[in-house]
């Protein structure tokens, strides 16, 4: 088997259990329905829409974010069962085919849970965007890339720590920052029409081309830490 | 404490004692009056600050490459790398507390989120999660988590750097401070340099120190985990 199916069985593999279970994707979907409610609390966005578009691009990043998060632990404990991860470890296949896999299985289920969150979203805050929406198509996924790839990074470097759940936003906040910051001006450029998302296209390509060679080169040593 | 670390401690307190007197004995400044020596504390510790955070950078690098190869140096480069990070986490602390301070004075307020504020405040924060997940990582995973996680926060300071700063730059409003406080009378340069040195060799001293008592450290936890502590009288840990 050549690299690419490598990758492909482990995703295959990811994308079924979840088909089984739905645990991940349900699981983000309604804790994201539940953040962008409370947020609701703080301020009321039918009534401004001018605000609304200036802050809910944030806001969107930060529910897809703490969803994420509550499924990229998950992601690696399935392994840790009957130590499958020991299985992997064994096995005669590249390890970083491990990582993109799982990665690539993160980036699909955080995808559907945008494409179910997004119109909720433009619906509950009432949102009337005045830049060209469709360069939304480029930033959602990027910037869903971005978390994903150093998510499911850390989630594996926090997998046999003492406190895993407490670990992972510790660790992947502070090193998203630029990535948020990014994808948080381009939305709102998109949102709000005001400035071009261009610039922050072109950081977010930059910070996902780089973490994710990062992230390949380094998974072997995480995967053998001990 | 060893007797290098005795002269050079000497030493060091002799130039943070002239570095001192050079700030007290610089010429006032002209619209902050006596307020703005703090800057001479201030300036030396975030210039460090960023140097430190290479020196974790290059440590854990050499103890990935030691890892598997010479297990004594590698032990050697994670405890440097961990004493680099403790001091980037001390410095970047007093040149964000002196820095506030300098902003309460010279702007009335005490934070502002221009553009080096923000990167700095990045800054702490990512050598401040590097030092927390040496504290929550399983032990004999410590070492290798941090590397990694070392060499991604490395990576990181750059691009916050510039992200950040094309974010103000886009959007001009409420930058504070920019441009005015590019360069600094030739009268005041002395007692800036003199602070640099001494802050420099200050931190070069608690690296010293904390990487000796790592060592230390690592040496006892060797020993108990080999079942030797008490056994061997005259082994000195």
């Amino acid at each position: 088997m050549n690299y690419a199916q490598h990758v492909l069985t482990h995703l295959r593999k990811d994308l079924r259990l979840e088909w089984r279970t739905k645990d991940s994707i349900n699981g983000m979907l309604f804790f994201a329905l539940l953040v962008v409610v409370v947020l609701a609390m703080a301020f009321d966005p039918a009534s401004y829409p001018t605000m609304t578009r200036q802050i809910s691009g944030g806001l969107l990043w930060v529910a897809l974010l703490f969803a994420a998060m509550t499924a990229l632990n998950q992601s690696w404990a399935r392994e840790t069962n009957n130590n499958v991860l020991d299985a992997h470890r064994l096995s005669s296949a590249p390890a970083s085919a491990l990582f993109v896999g799982k990665a690539l299985a993160n980036f699909l289920f955080v995808i559907a849970v945008e494409v179910v969150l997004a119109p909720i979203f433009t619906i509950f805050y009432n949102l009337h965007p005045l830049g060209e929406t469709w360069k939304l198509l480029i930033i959602l996924p990027l910037g869903t890339w971005a978390l994903v790839v150093n998510g499911t990074f850390f989630a594996a470097l926090s997998l046999r720590s003492r406190n895993r759940e407490t670990l992972l936003p510790l660790v992947l906040l502070p090193i998203s920052m630029p990535a948020l910051l990014a994808m948080i001006q381009a939305t709102t450029a998109v949102l709000t029409g005001e400035f071009e998302p261009t610039l922050w296209i072109k950081v977010l390509v930059a910070y996902v081309v780089v973490f994710t060679t990062a992230c390949v080169l380094l998974f072997q040593t995480i995967l053998s830490a001990d | 404490m060893p007797k290098w670390a005795l002269a050079w401690f000497a030493l060091t307190l002799i130039m943070l004692v002239f570095g001192f007197y050079k700030a007290m004995t610089a010429p006032t400044e002209a619209t902050m009056g006596n307020l703005y020596r703090v800057f001479f504390y201030h300036l030396p510790h975030t210039i460090l600050s960023f140097i430190f955070p290479y020196l974790n950078c290059g440590a854990s690098l050499l103890y990935l490459f030691w890892r598997n190869r010479n297990v004594e140096r590698a032990a050697a480069a994670d405890a440097f790398a961990l004493a680099a990070a403790e001091v980037t986490v001390l410095y970047a602390t007093i040149g964000l507390a002196t820095g506030m301070l300098w902003g309460r004075a010279a702007w009335g307020i005490w934070w502002a989120w221009d553009a080096r504020m923000t990167t700095y405040l990045l800054l702490w924060l990512l050598y401040v999660s590097y030092l927390l997940v040496r504290r929550y990582s399983a032990t004999g995973q410590t070492a290798v988590i941090a590397a990694v996680l070392a060499i991604f926060a490395a990576i990181d300071v750059p691009i916050c750097f510039m992200s950040i700063r094309w974010w103000r730059t886009q959007h001009p409003a409420a930058v504070f401070g920019g441009g005015s406080d590019s360069g600094i009378d030739p009268s005041m340069v002395p007692a800036v340099l003199w602070n640099m040195l001494a802050w420099a060799m200050w931190g070069a001293l608690i690296l010293g120190l904390r990487y000796a008592i790592e060592r230390r450290l690592q040496r006892q936890s060797n020993a108990r985990a080999l079942g030797f502590l008490g056994n061997e009288p005259g082994t000195a840990f």
